[in-house]
């Protein structure tokens, strides 16, 4: 057990330098360097060489990772090549609307698929069962941003219950109206990520279902939903839960289009508009933060594994 | 057998698609370009099934061309993610130990990778287009095709005929070429269609967010995101365009669950 999660471990380590390094490779490609990004036609040699020095582009790459690297790991990502900010500090301003968005979203998800993929399970040869099922499949195939408009359309055009986008000036002080403007974005969320979730937990409980212990319970005399409730929650969880891991990756990504489509202002939204204006520093800063939170949750969900199925432990 | 209820709808939606994009090329109502201004955002008529967006140009039109788009996209994002996946998949099956493990970590990181993430950092690189689109879509999901080739080559090669053709002293190349291949071939077919469903998907949002195809090609995703603003004066603006994805899309995924299930026959009965 803990020669595994040590294993599990290093792994996160390796994959966390790699995908940083390539990050960092990837926008370190460019023609030209930040420096004449940064100064354009204005850049005199002079005014070249002290801002490289000022970045560190004067020196080789692997040290300009090592150095930067080395800032990541006591948590600074160094500043905006444009403006100067600082990258880690305007991250994690941002991240106080995107995180409780991702985290909402993953709840309701969770709250309507378990259930409604357990009750497709059930019925699966019936007809709302079968309608269940199709309309999980026809969820999957909708695009976030086709979501969100609708909802935009039902609930704050046709019917002005919540705003159709933004987020109070004030943040998280201005508590009810905060919490009023994430509700659209993380349904919409919530319903694309629960769509792939309804099938994953309703073919993991047709598998328990059709298990031999399944049948015994059932002879002993219980009803199918508390046979499934003792003796098959557990089992059918297991493939949901990884697959709810493997989803943060989906439900970063999600999130970029919903707060695109509601104008949240979060993470997704200060990437895309530094994409925009060239932000290099910063769109290498908020995308190895991204994808380090992707690692790290999906090496939580699997030591969770270990913990719901003592199987998973030996793999 | 082929009277399979998923490969048959998501067959007639996917032919659907092809056919409308191969109309294209011939016959559309209107010029996709030709802006009317007088015709600015009028709702559904005969003259114009669907209406017109701001620029007074026949949305049927562009919807009837982005689906030319659409299609090449998720064509030319499968050939690589199979090209490079099913080779890698199977570089990897039949390498070394050495060779092997450093390529299932790469593998592994790629498939964390959020793929609209990576097409983000590729789009800040080379600028926003439909080609940057097309590579960093193709090159995420080959990690999965790369994987389930990995997986299913791994069974093959314990397989007794192939150690027979092993023993009988055919080279790692032709065991490949004459009883890998042809063994994996249908579900890299089902694996090819759910990756177009995906990489279709991938693009409209990518375009949606301003960073796939850019104007004046008509791309579904885009027109999504123009005709949005103009929910106020009618939400059936932004309608169509979704709808359109809604469809290819869930052909995609009907027909690799229909070939799923009739190459699969364990899967014909029980669960789907």
């Amino acid at each position: 057990m803990l020669w595994n999660m040590l294993r599990r471990f290093t792994l996160l380590l390796a994959s966390l330098i790699a995908s940083s390094a390539l990050v960092f490779l990837l926008l370190r490609l460019l023609p030209g360097d930040l420096a004449q990004a940064k100064l354009g036609i204005y850049g005199t040699p002079e005014a070249l060489a002290q801002l490289r020095e000022e970045y560190g582009l004067d020196k080789s790459l692997a040290a300009q990772y090592l150095s930067w690297l080395s800032g990541a790991i006591r948590g600074d990502l160094g500043l905006s090549v444009l403006t100067g900010a600082d990258i880690t500090q305007e991250l994690l301003a941002k991240a106080t609307v995107t995180l409780p968005l991702i985290v909402i979203a993953s709840l309701i998800a969770i709250l309507i698929a378990i259930p409604l993929g357990m009750f497709a399970a059930l019925r699966f040869r019936r007809w709302d069962g079968i309608a269940t099922s199709t309309v999980s499949q026809l969820g999957i195939a909708v695009p976030t941003f086709w979501v969100g408009v609708i909802l935009i359309t039902v609930f704050a055009v046709q019917n002005q219950v919540f705003p159709s986008g933004g987020f109070p000036y004030d943040g998280w002080s201005d508590f009810p109206n905060a919490v009023r403007s994430l509700v659209l974005p993380a349904t919409t969320l919530a319903l694309a990520q629960g769509a792939v979730l309804t099938r994953f937990a309703r073919s993991a409980t047709i598998d328990v279902i059709q298990q031999d212990y399944f049948r015994t319970a059932r002879a002993t005399g219980l009803s199918r939903a508390r046979a499934l409730r003792i003796h098959g929650m557990r089992n059918a969880m297991v493939p949901v839960v990884s697959v709810l891991g493997m989803q943060i990756s989906t439900l970063i990504v999600g999130a970029i289009i919903v707060e695109s489509v509601f104008a949240l202002p979060g993470v997704g939204q200060m990437l895309l508009q530094d994409v925009n204006v060239r932000d290099y520093t910063k769109v290498q800063g908020t995308v190895t933060a991204t994808t380090a939170l992707v690692f790290v949750v999906s090496f939580l969900v699997d030591s969770i594994l270990g913990v719901i199925d003592p199987r998973a432990r030996r793999r | 057998m082929m009277w399979n209820r998923n490969l048959l709808i998501g067959a007639s939606l996917v032919g659907f698609n092809v056919l409308v994009a191969m109309l294209s090329l011939v016959w559309t109502p209107y010029d996709p370009l030709e802006i009317e201004p007088a015709l600015s955002l009028t709702r559904p008529s005969t003259a114009h099934l669907l209406g017109t967006d701001e620029n007074g140009r026949d949305i049927l039109s562009n919807l009837i061309v982005g689906s030319r788009a659409t299609l090449i996209t998720g064509v030319m994002a499968v050939v690589i993610c199979m090209v490079v996946g099913v080779t890698v998949g199977i570089a990897t099956s039949v390498s070394p130990r050495w060779i092997e493990s450093p390529a299932i970590f790469g593998i592994d990181i790629v498939l964390a990778l959020p793929t609209v993430l990576f097409a983000i950092v590729l789009a800040a690189v080379y600028g926003p287009s439909t080609i940057t689109a097309i590579f960093a879509i193709g090159i995420a999901l080959s990690a999965s095709v790369a994987q389930v080739t990995r997986r299913e080559v791994n069974v093959l090669l314990t397989s007794d005929y192939v150690t027979a053709a092993r023993a009988s002293g055919s080279s790692t190349r032709r065991v490949i070429r004459r009883h890998i291949l042809p063994n994996i071939r249908a579900s890299l077919f089902v694996q090819a269609s759910g990756a177009c469903a995906v990489a279709i998907l991938a693009e409209s949002t990518l375009s949606y967010l301003g960073l796939g195809t850019t104007p004046p090609a008509p791309s579904w995703g885009r027109m999504m995101a123009s005709l949005q603003q103009f929910l106020l004066i009618d939400p059936i603006f932004p309608l169509w365009p979704g709808l359109a994805i809604v469809i290819t899309v869930l052909g995609f995924n009907l027909l690799g669950d229909g070939l799923r299930e009739v190459l699969d026959p364990t899967l014909r009965e029980s669960k789907h």
